[in-house]
């Protein structure tokens, strides 16, 4: 099942709504990475309040999204990862290490528009927050 | 009871049957002298728990009352064979005296005190007749073991009934998770954390960020004694658990105890958070989240 990917603003929101194959998986990194440079996205949303598993290879592709968006100009961040998942992947290791996460879709935005706000400043020789 | 050699054992009678009755008739014997010379018997084991300074929890008197409801039971147990009433009373007797701090060596040490009392007054009734003392002691001493083996074991499921009772109860001091402003919670931990525990905690946490909304969460950890690896380990789980949803996590209150065995151990804890005291915790977490607290006067004035 391909997954949708929304446009909103400067980001790209992909809402994930039930269960994803590896190929879905792989293929939803590559729409998602080539829409980056589509739209000049600044930030990437995944949404996974869907999934109640999460394995290694998903924690993986979230993981090379991640890195690689940052790599075309773009942060990502996770959200809505439920409780029980979250203990499930700490349990198994697979932490996400280096990749933003957020509680749901809202705080996600929150995220990216504060990072958005912290690149400005950055540029305009300030870096303290206002 | 030294003096009973292995080849001073009677051969076994031929007829089974014969022999459990005749050792039913010992015991009946032995149950009459027990009765007989109860007062005696039982001053003598007084005394010699007093001497042998057990039971130093309860007083003469105590001692002495026990003594008697314990030589009755003994003695009833001897004669009808059947070990429920002394179970019950020794479960009763171990509920009431383990609040008192009394030892399971005491417990053990006054049973056999008495078993020592009563085989020496055997001796003493029987030394004439060798024999005779011998199939007595072939009666009374499975008996009396087993009435300590039912006393000492008695004694100890009580304990252990106490501790899982006690254990229970320490798992039940529910962890609470307190949200001290919006989007902040403070988890104080206090006590042991064991995998069970941990794991509670971790579920309670997670599924209390994601009903308040939590951006950032204290741990304070000033209540915990020790830790190990294993401790340390679920503490890193719980704080990347977190993160995953979103929250980010300052540890509190490492003991300089605690702060030295995480290091020695080696420990990587590089990536939590970790401030001194709950004070500097709530300070820094109100900083990430944008709060400034001013004292009224600092405020006053601008109004």
């Amino acid at each position: 099942m391909e997954v949708p990917i929304l446009k909103q603003g400067h980001y790209l929101i992909a809402s994930i709504q039930s269960a994803l194959t590896d190929a879905d998986l792989s293929q939803l990194r590559e729409a998602l990475i080539e829409r980056v440079g589509r739209f000049r996205a600044r930030g990437v949303i995944v949404d996974v309040t869907a999934l109640d598993v999460m394995d290694s290879f998903a924690v993986r592709t979230l993981r090379d999204i991640a890195h690689m968006a940052r790599l075309r100009g773009a942060e990502t961040v996770i959200v809505g990862i439920q409780p029980e998942v979250a203990f499930a992947m700490v349990q198994l290791g697979l932490t996400l290490k280096g990749v933003s996460t957020a509680l749901d879709l809202e705080e996600g935005l929150l995220f990216l528009d504060h990072q958005a706000q912290l690149r400005i400043e950055r540029g305009s020789g300030r870096i303290e927050r206002g | 009871m030294t003096t009973k050699g292995k080849d001073a054992q009677s051969p076994p009678p031929p007829d089974p049957q014969a022999q459990s009755e005749s050792t039913a008739a010992l015991l009946r014997e032995l149950v009459a002298h027990l009765r007989q010379n109860r007062t005696q018997l039982r001053e003598e084991w007084a005394r010699r728990i007093t001497r042998a300074q057990l039971l130093t929890a309860m007083t003469e008197e105590e001692i002495f009352a026990e003594a008697t409801s314990v030589y009755d039971n003994y003695v009833e147990a001897l004669e009808t064979g059947t070990f429920e009433a002394l179970q019950a009373y020794a479960r009763n007797l171990s509920e009431r005296i383990i609040p008192r701090g009394v030892e399971t060596h005491e417990v053990v040490g006054i049973v056999l005190l008495l078993r020592d009392v009563l085989a020496r007054s055997l001796f003493a009734k029987y030394h004439e007749d060798f024999t005779k003392l011998n199939r007595i002691l072939d009666a009374y001493e499975p008996a009396a073991n087993r009435i300590a083996n039912t006393v000492a074991v008695g004694f100890v499921q009580e304990r252990e009934r106490i501790i899982r009772q006690q254990q229970e109860a320490i798992r039940e001091l529910s962890t609470p998770v307190l949200q001290v402003r919006e989007r902040l919670l403070i988890l104080p931990i206090i006590g042991v954390i064991d995998p069970q525990r941990a794991r509670q905690l971790t579920e309670q946490l997670l599924r209390a960020i994601r009903t308040n909304r939590a951006k950032v969460v204290v741990i304070d950890i000033t209540g915990v004694a020790a830790m190990d690896s294993n401790v340390a380990n679920h503490l890193v789980q719980t704080v990347e658990a977190s993160r995953l949803l979103g929250a980010t996590v300052i540890v509190t209150g490492l003991s300089p105890e605690i702060a030295q065995t995480l290091v020695t151990i080696g420990v990587d804890l590089s990536e939590m958070a970790t401030v001194g005291d709950l004070q500097g915790g709530i300070e820094e977490a109100e900083r990430l989240l944008g709060y400034k607290v001013l004292a009224l006067e600092e405020v006053a004035p601008k109004a």
